[in-house]
């Protein structure tokens, strides 16, 4: 005989509480960790998508739709630059590196971003297989495009206009796929990456004589530029001289992300309230489970102080079981919570969406446990408190 | 009688007294049981025999009078400190009530090593299915009390009294409920195994079956009032005098 046998016993003889009050818990705890491990998941991959793009220039319009397009492609960008922008960046002394895309065409719902070899080293991408373009309508793809459309070195595929799927094809002019990459995780597992002539050559009609083709050729665009700042200073100087030209627009991707998670923010501190909610409740149902516990045991809790056992004693074996089913509540919630994102993370994968895993561990997961387990401690304090109370007498009913 | 006072003091009372709401609800004068002797203290109901087992067991202070045990002074043990009546109760004392006083989410045998866990002795497990197999309880070690009937409950609630090898047994009304033949049963075998752990045996009782087996150590009149004197069992005057005026059994 031990205190936690002791704690077992009462447990067990009331199942339905104790699976109600746990469970309750369980639940609450789980939402909580759901909605942190996505959105600190989903937060994690903006940022790296983001990763080393420090202003994207564009058409004016929407900065946060620019970012969107440029950086996430989740939008449709807002217009298109003149192709003498990018040099023009790139002779500003503020200006690290620039990398042009130009955006439009897509492969069955798969972007085709016109694009420099910088790109890939932009995303940390590898081939898997293949080479890197070198010519106008050779194509790189990532590991998911490859994965879904069996697209391989060698392999020939038309590009459609639009960035949805079912638009009018580019008959004329096929691509080849010369390289494959390895999977990133990233954006750009999602893209087809050819060279800016690429897009150019699929839009512009054939020129009929030299004079023709130098006109095509001054009037060339391309979507949008990410840049990256040399200096500090850039972020103070660069942004704002942009924004004065009369095309241009240049937007943050850390300002624009963090305006977006805002944005969302609301649903997702929502959802935590929620699961807050469910917490307290829970913590309720330990308050509600001890309290009945208390007048059903009345004589028994008396018996034990009979026994030898200390009003001390008695308090602490009933807040021991209040944090007993607090705590199985929080390791159960925990586990559900991580089985769920792992759970909605490999149906997302098998659909080609979000990675998500539920093996991710974020320490803030420990401050709710313990705030938890706080919970449920506090629920049972007047239980225990009103427990070692219980007066002597209670055990022998006056004859 | 020289030769019982040589013996060690079983119980010894001095001029005890109980209120309740400014009511007297228990007073006895004297009282002297020898160490190992088995007597009953008998009364009709409400006369205050539990008031008087609840104080002997230590669940009670003792308000007013002196109230040994063994040598024990109870009345200098709760000055000692809550915890001191707790673990005299606890190791020293085994009470035996009308209902089996035992914890209904345990089995038989953790019944009794909780019993020892509680007392913050060493939790025997040999001791506790040694003593169960003396009581013909082995069978049952691992069923629930209420899955037992009625006189097995009261021999589990017996075997857990005894299993901390109390000093003093208590038993209030342990022929409550019980008919003839089950009630002989309990009290031969609540009178052996006192003798046998060398334990002063107290029955309180108003049943005439219990004064036919136990000298009357203490006879109470109704509603908490002086005990008869002159009944044969009230003790000798003397403070603290531990004299058993009945030859011993």
């Amino acid at each position: 005989m031990s205190t936690p046998r002791l704690l077992l016993a009462y447990l067990r003889a009331r199942p339905l509480t104790t699976l109600l009050t746990v469970l309750l818990v369980a639940l609450g705890l789980a939402t909580v960790v759901v909605v942190t491990l996505v959105t600190r998941q989903a937060e994690a991959r903006l940022v790296r998508d983001a990763a080393g793009v420090d202003l994207v220039v564009g058409a004016k319009g929407s900065p946060l739709q620019l970012v969107l397009a440029g950086v996430w492609h989740l939008d449709v960008p807002p217009g298109n630059v003149p192709l003498e922008s990018l040099a023009a960046l790139r002779a500003n002394r503020l200006v690290a590196s620039a990398i042009p895309l130009s955006l439009g065409d897509s492969f069955r719902g798969f972007r085709i971003v016109g694009t420099e070899p910088g790109y890939l080293a932009l995303h940390g991408a590898t081939l898997a297989r293949g080479r890197v373009f070198e010519a106008p309508m050779q194509a790189v793809v990532g590991a998911r495009v490859a994965a879904e459309t069996g697209l391989g070195p060698g392999a020939r595929f038309v590009g459609t206009h639009g960035l949805a799927p079912g638009g009018p094809e580019h008959g004329d002019a096929p691509y080849e796929v010369v390289g494959v990459l390895a999977p990133t995780g990233g954006v750009v597992d999602r893209l087809v990456l050819t060279p800016l002539e690429s897009i150019w050559l699929t839009h512009e009609g054939e020129p009929s004589d030299e004079a023709e083709r130098r006109i095509l050729e001054a009037e060339r665009e391309i979507t949008l530029v990410l840049v990256r700042y040399a200096s500090p200073i850039a972020a103070a100087t660069l942004p704002r001289a942009i924004n004065a030209s009369e095309r241009l627009q240049a937007a943050s991707p850390a300002f624009e992300s963090a305006r977006l998670l805002r944005l969302v923010g609301v649903g997702v501190d929502g959802l935590r309230a929620f699961g807050a909610l469910v917490l307290a409740i829970a913590a309720l149902s330990v308050f509600v489970a001890l309290f009945q516990a208390l007048s059903d045991r009345r004589r028994e809790l008396a018996l034990m102080r009979l026994l030898g056992a200390s009003p001390a004693r008695l308090f602490g074996l009933l807040l021991a079981e209040g944090l007993a089913l607090t705590a199985i509540g929080v390791v159960l919630g925990l586990a559900i919570g991580h089985g769920a994102v792992e759970a909605a993370g490999r149906w997302l994968a098998l659909r080609g969406e979000w990675t998500l895993t539920g093996l991710d561990f974020d320490t803030i997961e420990w401050a709710y446990a313990a705030g938890a387990l706080a919970l449920g401690g506090v629920a049972a304090l007047v239980p225990a408190w009103l427990a070692a109370r219980t007066p002597l007498a209670a055990a022998l009913p006056d004859a | 009688m020289s030769g019982v006072q040589a013996v060690a003091p079983g119980v010894a009372i001095d001029a005890l007294r109980v209120e309740r709401g400014g009511r007297t609800v228990l007073s006895v004068p004297s009282l002297a049981v020898g160490a190992g002797a088995q007597r009953a203290i008998v009364g009709p109901s409400g006369c205050g025999k539990t008031t008087l087992l609840s104080v002997l067991a230590g669940l009670l202070p003792v308000p007013e009078g002196r109230v040994t045990v063994g040598g024990t002074d109870l009345g200098a043990l709760a000055r000692e400190g809550a915890r001191a009546l707790d673990l005299y109760r606890a190791r020293r004392v085994g009470l035996v009530a009308q209902q089996p006083l035992l914890l209904g989410v345990l089995d038989v045998l953790d019944n009794l090593l909780a019993a020892q866990h509680l007392a913050g002795l060493r939790v025997d497990r040999g001791a506790a299915r040694a003593l169960l197999a003396r009581l013909d309880l082995g069978s049952l070690e691992r069923r629930r009390p209420r899955e037992l009937s009625r006189g097995q409950q009261q021999r589990v609630a017996l075997a857990r009294a005894l299993v901390n090898r109390p000093t003093l047994i208590l038993a209030d009304e342990p022929t409550a409920n019980l008919d003839d033949a089950n009630a002989e049963q309990a009290l031969a075998l609540l009178a052996e195994r006192a003798r046998e752990a060398g334990a002063t045996l107290l029955v309180a009782t108003h049943d005439a079956r219990v004064r036919a087996r136990f000298e009357v150590a203490l006879a109470m009149s109704p509603a908490g009032g002086a005990p008869g004197v002159g009944v044969p069992g009230v003790g000798a005057p003397g403070a603290g005098a531990p004299a058993d005026p009945e030859p011993r059994r």
